[in-house]
């Protein structure tokens, strides 16, 4: 246990931007995932960030192929080691937002179908933050990015966020969770549960990012917890198709409280837009009401 | 025995550990019967039913990562699908065979061959080799593994069978004992692969103080997979008996005042036209062009620079530009006191090409030179004046 508490898999001195989500993410994933892991990443910021040549953050054998592939090259390395009789190595995927919820979405699904034995991660900065904020399928409701940027006829992202966790879900394999940095010790357990399972996991963390949600570097943390206790993103487990945990909320935190403290939202506070929080409100509501957030344990 | 399945057959000899397979026309047959052959046991392979091309060439280039042998097929669109990916497998110097069973792109919608899907990842940095026969196609497919993995090449390799022509005709076939293979074609031996018992970082973000080396190192790959191509085909010669030339192959050429220059089936066709002409005392040759990429613009140079005439016979295009094959030989040719080249644009979308094609065209070329009307860029040969 000492010798893997101290584990750092992602070497400091890598590019990112202080306080990044990511960073503190991938650190906690690594950890848990252990020293005999093969990492794929697709395009994004943590491959950006990590992978300079000649300066590379990994410690472990990591690949990056292109944005869209990152499923599939998984499914080959997996095959690999299948051919090869090693049944010990574990296969990660750690792809953001865009990677995961656009543009490798086919490729996702149908590792998913095939029932690889690997963990996929999506990190989830709500927008494609790599490139400089432009909406992804995960950004919220409202939020404002530099393509759904404030004018005349914009109010920000017009469209709900996909629910990844449901879509992930009804492709029936063994284990699917949500979680947080804001959480660590939540998110190193389900690591671990999702490289132990048989066949493919799906793991869908909540990395904030200071630059397109508009916030300090020292409120990473907070935010990401913030998310969770206004209902906004429940922490769930399902493993082999049944809701087996549920985080539940203390205390609820009305959206606006979260809202406020982000650049993204800011005109969401002016009385013209006021119907919009009522209905990130009832979006929140209706996972708490879906989860049981705010009742009984499971 | 079908094209398709002398193919599957000498996969299986080659024994790839990961087969992806994704169906399109004309090349289904083979991942089919390769398919029968894992499910028979015959062939001890993770066979992957992928989503799509794309990731059918991204489970290659995983499994090559990972230092395991990979093979797929595909055409067409399917090709096109798999560009990104293709470019991907040459820049981070990861080998897998591909076979394309080439196939028109659309539009219009058309499943016959041309080589327009081949030629338009030519730029990516995979070998790509064109044979004339079923049996040429089967002999090659066992060096292109062998090209493709060697340490001082590790590049993806295409072997490009034309679409119906060979990939669904029956002909007399040898296929090689497994053992045969084996001996001839040593086990995929990566200098680096992903093992957590040696760390490796693969697909680094890059600089531009950096890009240029990577970019050449790749180009300088494919330049001294030549080399390798060579003595790969002699060996195979030695072995096996069979050998169709090496990055080129030339026929009647010492004596010719006129070559001609095709890739793929359509060689054939043009030797039997070229027995009829040398029968009439036509001075005629052919130069079958076998390695498309590595490029053999010295052979090339070489096996033109007698004649007065050189005629292309090109099955894909450039839009605006021309006849791709034409295009590179023009360009080999240039600054040199060589012969006239005129440029075909023929057999496109599966359009046949007779021995009578052939002679047809080597009159009319002639002619044209006779009169000086060398035309200034590619003749679209037969064209139906009624459709336009």
């Amino acid at each position: 246990m000492e010798a893997q508490a101290q584990a750092n898999y992602l070497a400091p001195g890598h590019n990112a931007c202080p306080g990044c989500g990511v960073a503190i993410g991938t650190r906690l994933i690594l950890r848990a995932a252990g020293r005999d892991t093969i990492v794929v990443s697709p395009t994004g910021c943590l491959e950006t960030f990590t992978s300079t040549y000649g300066l590379s953050a990994w410690e472990l054998p990591w690949v990056h192929p292109l944005f869209e592939n990152a499923p599939a090259v998984a499914s080959g390395i997996e095959a690999a080691l299948k051919y090869k009789g090693n049944d010990h190595t574990h296969v990660v995927v750690i792809g953001g937002d865009g990677a995961t919820f656009d543009i490798g979405f086919g490729s996702l699904s149908g590792m998913l179908e095939r029932e690889h034995d690997i963990l996929y991660v999506c990190y989830d900065n709500e927008a494609y933050m790599n490139t400089g904020i432009q909406r992804s399928a995960a950004t919220p409701y409202g939020a404002v990015t530099n393509t759904t940027p404030l004018g005349e006829l914009s109010r920000g992202e017009a469209h709900w966020k996909k629910d990844m966790v449901e879509i992930v879900r009804s492709h029936n394999i063994p284990y699917v969770a949500s979680a947080t940095i804001g959480y660590p010790h939540d998110l190193m357990k389900k690591v671990k549960k999702g490289m132990l399972v048989k066949g493919p996991a799906y793991i869908h963390v909540i990395t904030p990012c200071n630059l397109g949600w508009g916030i300090d570097p020292e409120e990473t943390v907070a935010l990401s917890r913030m998310i969770v206790n206004t209902g906004l993103f429940p922490l769930v487990e399902y493993e082999n198709g049944r809701l087996t945990s549920v985080r539940k909320l203390k205390q609820v935190l009305p959206v606006e409280e979260y809202l406020k403290k982000q650049k993204r939202f800011a005109h969401l506070f002016e009385d013209e837009n006021a119907e919009m929080i009522k209905a990130i409100q009832t979006f929140a509501e209706a996972n708490i009401q879906k989860y049981g957030l705010a009742g009984e344990e499971l | 025995m079908q094209g398709s399945v002398a193919i599957a057959e000498t996969v299986r000899a080659a024994k790839p550990g990961v087969i992806a397979a994704y169906p399109i026309t004309p090349q289904t047959h083979i991942v089919e019967h390769l398919a029968r052959l894992v499910a028979a046991g015959r062939l001890k392979s993770q066979y992957i039913t992928v989503d799509s091309e794309f990731s059918a060439a991204s489970v290659l280039w995983g499994a090559a990562a990972a230092g395991v042998r990979s093979y797929t097929a595909s055409a067409s669109q399917g090709l096109l699908l798999m560009t990104e990916v293709i470019f991907n497998m040459a820049g981070t110097r990861l080998p897998a065979v591909f076979t394309a069973v080439n196939r028109s792109i659309s539009p219009p919608i058309n499943i016959q061959v041309d080589h327009q899907d081949a030629m338009t990842v030519r730029d990516s940095g995979i070998i790509q080799l064109y044979v004339e026969s079923i049996q040429e196609a089967v002999d090659t497919h066992i060096q292109a593994f062998k090209i493709a993995e060697d340490r001082e090449v590790l590049l993806p390799a295409m072997v490009c069978m034309d679409g119906w022509i060979l990939s669904h005709a029956y002909e007399p076939v040898t296929l090689w004992k497994e053992e045969a293979v084996q001996e001839f074609l040593p086990p995929f031996d990566p200098v680096f692969k992903a093992d957590p018992q040696n760390p490796v970082t693969f697909g680094a973000l890059t600089d531009p103080d950096k890009i240029t080396e990577f970019k050449f190192m790749v180009h300088d790959a494919l330049i001294r997979s030549k080399e390798k191509i060579r003595r790969v085909a002699r060996e195979f010669q030695e072995t096996f008996g069979n050998y169709y030339g090496d990055l080129i192959e030339e026929t009647y050429t010492e004596d010719a005042d006129v070559i001609l220059v095709a890739m793929g089936s359509v060689v054939g066709t043009i030797k039997v036209a070229l027995e009829r002409m040398r029968q009439e005392g036509k001075k005629v040759g052919l130069v079958k062009v076998r390695s498309f990429r590595p490029f053999p613009d010295q052979e090339l140079r070489s096996a033109l620079s007698k004649a007065k005439l050189v005629l292309v016979l090109d099955r894909s295009f450039s839009c605006s530009s021309g006849g791709i094959l034409g295009g590179e030989i023009k360009s080999c040719l240039y600054g040199q006191a060589g012969p006239l080249v005129m440029d075909y644009a023929i057999g496109i979308g599966g359009r046949e090409i007779f021995p009578e094609t052939v002679i047809d065209l080597v009159n009319q070329s002639e002619l044209l030179a006779e009169k000086g009307q060398i035309p200034s860029s590619t003749v679209f040969y037969g064209l139906n004046q009624a459709l336009l």
